[in-house]
């Protein structure tokens, strides 16, 4: 079968892409964008190793074809930093060490920021239950957790 | 030179990690994130039955598809005589590798690879793995311990004769070794307790778990020189096994550390990477492989599942007098579960006169057992803490004072050999007694837990280099993949010995043909070896550089000192000069002897053994059986934490995934023995909404043997939890639980049957 014409915009910019019909959207990133930041843990929609943003919603982009995808907005993990300057979020993960092997980092971060955008002041629970969907081997998701309310904090500019 | 009483101004702060903006920013490069031009992907074809002799594999409809590249079974493998390896953590025998890797006569688990395509799309691999016919004899099978080691089990493999017991067995067992421990006289220690207690526990496989699929890019060249790009504990590990099972030179592969996506012992050995290099040697492409989520749990190493029964006898004073254990531990398709330290951790946390040992090392068809964070450990201590709390109980005693009074100290010789020195134990104990949490009063309906847990942790052999840049900055590069902070732990003691700021040292990982050899990260090993490595390269360097200062000044070099990063006059004997850094030093270098680096090789000895002990409260729902952990504090000895954040996340990450095995997580399979939930939504790993912050808590007794006092860390945190929920849940509901996992069908049932 033909490959499909998908026009989109991804991490702000216009892009353009042949995929199959049955590729998923992470697949479509990663091996036809070349954005391997997503990362692929499980492919069931279980992980969220995988998580985007598509016009404002997070996802899992395991379970969207790359075919969905058309006239949407899409952001990666690539698109979280604004050029050199890190979003609160990756700043904050870093100074509370909330990651330790890293692979399931992009799709917290992303998760992080569906959540923030949504609710700047998330209750501890409500954050635990967000994130829900990220699931974190190495942490615990102690650090995680204290990086997501650290970065709230910031990003309602009670701190620094 | 040690540094434990000197000030430190590095050691012991919490920098930003080297690695962290690649791996916030999603640059960092794991295993599946790599292609190589005009590369083909590879898949492989594993067995649907638990246990099946394979007739025939018939390959000719695959290999006819366009597309495909390149097939191979067991018959494109060389036999592999039988042989220990050291090469991982635990032992391993390169037969039994070889025969997990691709099965050849028979296959002995559902997801045994017998066969791997390459093609030049993952669909077509897809569809070229379906073409292969394979014509099976199904054979009966057998999952459970105490099943395969009955009378007129299925046996897996006829050359089998159980080792360590006597007379030599003249018929083939599932049982492949019988390993025993004996210290005094046990059954005359039970003559004089007072109280005696016993205890019967089971647990489940559970997986790693990692988040990362194994993964790997492959290119085998005309000339058989070979790279390996992949994900995994130790790429020293993957040269070695991928050599041997391929009968390569290792100068032949270059195996090159992806970032590892999580590991926790499950990437001490190899699945995929000589099936990518047979692949791609018959293929003449690069062959990118990496499994499914679903190949993770089918066809890679989840721990024993085992049955462990003890029996301790104590004075009415809370004195154990004896203790006894039997442990059966399942190994999976071949020989080498941790049943030896799951044997010695049960009781090396005790000074206990008369103890008695007995363990079971048994095959059933199952995955291959890997390690699994303190491998056997956690299992042991579950039924053993399990049951001290149950002595306590008996004989009105408070758990703490229990485990105070029986604690192992410094000159406690253990049942299976060492005498334990430079332990913290006490000292792990006396900030349990201290703590908050476990002063303060229980809320109504909730639970409190109590227990502890010990790891060796080990050293062994490990490489490392200091490079002093033409700047003066600073490029120590080690043969250890980071897996969860080292390149900070490595970076941090490299700029404490230079006297530098830890950024100005940047730490990478070094592949095999760019460093000295290196053991794998698992044993909790790498701050502790790696880092004595990297420490002693860093003192080289120190050396050489106040001999190129004394050069300069024309003076001895025992007239100069080295200071926060500059070499000075020692004293005003030496001569008045101005202080020489390393921007200096680096910048003249040329004309004082060259390029300014060291590279040091260690065989660490001393690691270091570690103690910790969990405070958990817990509440358990009444009508779903639901087990909710309230509050958890996690309290560890440590030696010296080098980068405090990471120490707590390791010990925070072990202690979820202890509970995870407490609660939930469990191999479950059906009567044709195959696993029903080999994907992350049926196999209930802990969520953040699962798990409270877990308090963890750093207690610093130092370690002689290391530069800094380190000690292991990542291992110990894995041991206590089960005992510690369950002893929670029997202080909420009277209930003994000594079934893994708690989970809420079994809560629900006890509860139901307690009334």
């Amino acid at each position: 079968m033909a490959k499909q014409y998908v026009s989109t915009t991804i991490n702000g910019e216009s892009a353009e892409f042949l995929c199959e019909t049955q590729q998923t959207l992470l697949d479509v990133l990663r091996d036809v964008v070349g954005l391997t930041g997503s990362k692929e843990g499980c492919a069931s929609g279980d992980c969220g190793a995988c998580s985007v943003i598509v016009d404002g919603r997070l996802v899992c982009s395991c379970l969207m074809l790359g075919v969905e995808a058309e006239g949407k907005s899409i952001t990666t993990i690539e698109g979280i930093a604004q050029g050199e300057k890190l979003h609160p979020v990756q700043q904050k993960f870093l100074e509370h060490a909330a990651l330790q092997c890293g692979f399931c980092t992009p799709g917290l971060i992303v998760a992080t920021k569906a959540l923030l955008d949504e609710n700047p002041n998330p209750t501890e629970t409500e954050a635990r239950y967000w994130l829900a969907g990220n699931l974190c081997r190495c942490t615990g998701y102690d650090k995680v957790i204290r990086a997501v309310m650290d970065a709230a904090a910031v990003m309602r500019g009670e701190t620094v | 030179m040690n540094y434990i009483d000197s000030g430190l101004k590095v050691v012991g702060t919490r920098p930003i990690r080297p690695d962290g903006v690649e791996k916030v920013t999603g640059r960092a490069v794991f295993a599946a994130d790599t292609r190589s031009a005009g590369m083909v992907w590879g898949k492989v074809l594993r067995s649907p039955h638990a246990h099946a002799r394979i007739l025939s594999i018939d390959t000719s409809k695959a290999a006819a598809l366009p597309g495909v590249r390149a097939i191979v079974t067991g018959a494109d493998f060389p036999n592999i005589a039988s042989e220990e390896a050291f090469v991982g953590e635990g032992p391993m025998n390169f037969r039994d590798l070889s025969l997990n890797v691709i099965a050849r006569d028979k296959v002995l688990y559902e997801g045994h690879a017998l066969a791997a395509v390459a093609a030049t799309t993952q669909a077509i691999a897809d569809e070229a793995l379906s073409l292969i016919d394979v014509k099976y004899e199904v054979l009966p099978h057998v999952i459970d311990v105490e099943e395969a080691m009955a009378e007129g089990a299925p046996i897996l493999h006829d050359d089998m004769f159980t080792s360590g017991v006597s007379p030599k067995p003249t018929k083939p067992s599932n049982i492949a070794k019988v390993v025993t421990f004996k210290k005094g006289d046990a059954e005359a220690g039970f003559k004089e307790a007072d109280v005696i207690v016993e205890g019967r526990y089971t647990t489940k496989p559970v997986h790693q778990a990692y988040i990362e699929p194994h993964a790997c890019l492959v290119t085998y060249n005309p000339d058989g020189q070979t790279t390996i790009h992949s994900s995994s504990q130790g790429h020293f590990m993957v040269r070695a096994y991928t050599a041997k099972l391929l009968g390569l030179e290792m100068s032949d592969i270059r195996a090159i550390p992806a970032e590892i996506g999580g590991g926790f012992g499950g990437k001490t050995l190899v699945y995929l990477e000589p099936l990518a290099v047979a692949l791609s040697r018959k293929a003449g492409k690069s062959v990118k492989m990496q499994m499914t989520r679903e190949e993770v749990f089918r066809g890679s190493g989840p721990t024993s599942g085992a049955t462990v029964e003890v029996k301790i006898g104590a004075k009415k004073d809370g004195t154990i007098v004896a203790a006894k254990q039997v442990l059966k531990y399942q190994a999976g398709a071949f020989a080498g579960s941790p049943i030896g330290p799951g044997c010695m951790c049960g009781f090396a946390m005790y000074d206990l006169p008369n103890i008695d040992v007995v363990g079971y090392d048994v095959v059933s068809n199952r995955p291959k057992v890997a390690a699994y964070r303190a491998p056997g450990a956690p299992i042991t201590s579950f039924a053993v803490e399990s049951l001290l709390d149950d002595l306590a109980l008996k004989l009105g005693i408070d758990p703490l004072t229990l485990r105070e009074k029986n604690a192992a100290k410094n000159g406690t010789k253990t049942h299976y050999g060492p005498t334990h020195q430079n332990i913290g134990f006490t000292a792990v104990l006396d900030a349990v007694k201290s703590h908050p949490h476990w002063k303060t009063p229980l809320k109504p309906g909730q639970g409190r837990g109590l227990a502890a847990g010990f790891w060796f942790n080990i050293g062994g052999e490990s490489s490392a280099s200091v490079h002093v840049n033409e700047d003066g900055s600073v490029t120590a590069a080690t043969g250890s993949p980071d897996i969860g902070g080292s390149r900070a732990s490595i970076g941090m003691m490299v700029a404490e010995a230079l006297g530098v700021s830890a950024e100005r040292v940047r730490t990478t990982v070094a592949d095999t043909a760019s460093i000295g050899f290196t053991h794998v990260t698992g044993g909790s090993r790498v701050t502790f070896a790696t880092g004595m490595a990297a420490t002693q390269a860093a003192e080289k360097v120190v050396e050489d550089l106040k001999r190129r200062a004394a050069q300069t000044w024309e003076i001895p070099v025992e007239a100069v000192e080295w200071k926060d990063g500059k070499a000075y006059p020692a004293g005003s004997n030496a001569g008045a000069f101005e202080p020489l850094d390393l921007a200096t030093l680096a910048l003249k270098a040329a004309r004082t002897g060259g390029p300014i680096q060291a590279e040091v090789s260690v065989n660490a000895q001393g690691a270091g053994a570690g103690f910790g002990a969990h405070i958990c409260d817990v509440s358990v729902d009444k009508e779903t059986g639901q087990v909710t952990i309230e509050r958890y504090t996690a309290i560890q000895d440590v030696g010296k934490a080098i980068h405090p954040s990471y120490v707590e996340g390791q010990i925070q990450g072990g202690a979820a995934q202890g509970i995870g095995w407490a609660l939930n997580e469990e191999y479950i399979y059906n009567d044709k023995g195959q696993l029903e939930n080999p994907g992350f939504l049926d196999y209930r790993c802990p969520v953040a909404s699962d798990v409270p912050m877990i308090e963890a808590v750093l207690v610093e007794v130092p370690n002689p043997r290391h530069p800094f006092g380190a000690r292991g860390v990542g291992e110990v945190p894995i041991v206590p939890p089960m005992a510690a929920v369950a002893n929670a849940i029997r202080s909420a509901t009277g209930l003994r639980m000594p079934d893994l996992p708690m989970s809420p069908p079994k809560v629900r049932a006890a509860l139901d049957a307690a009334g």
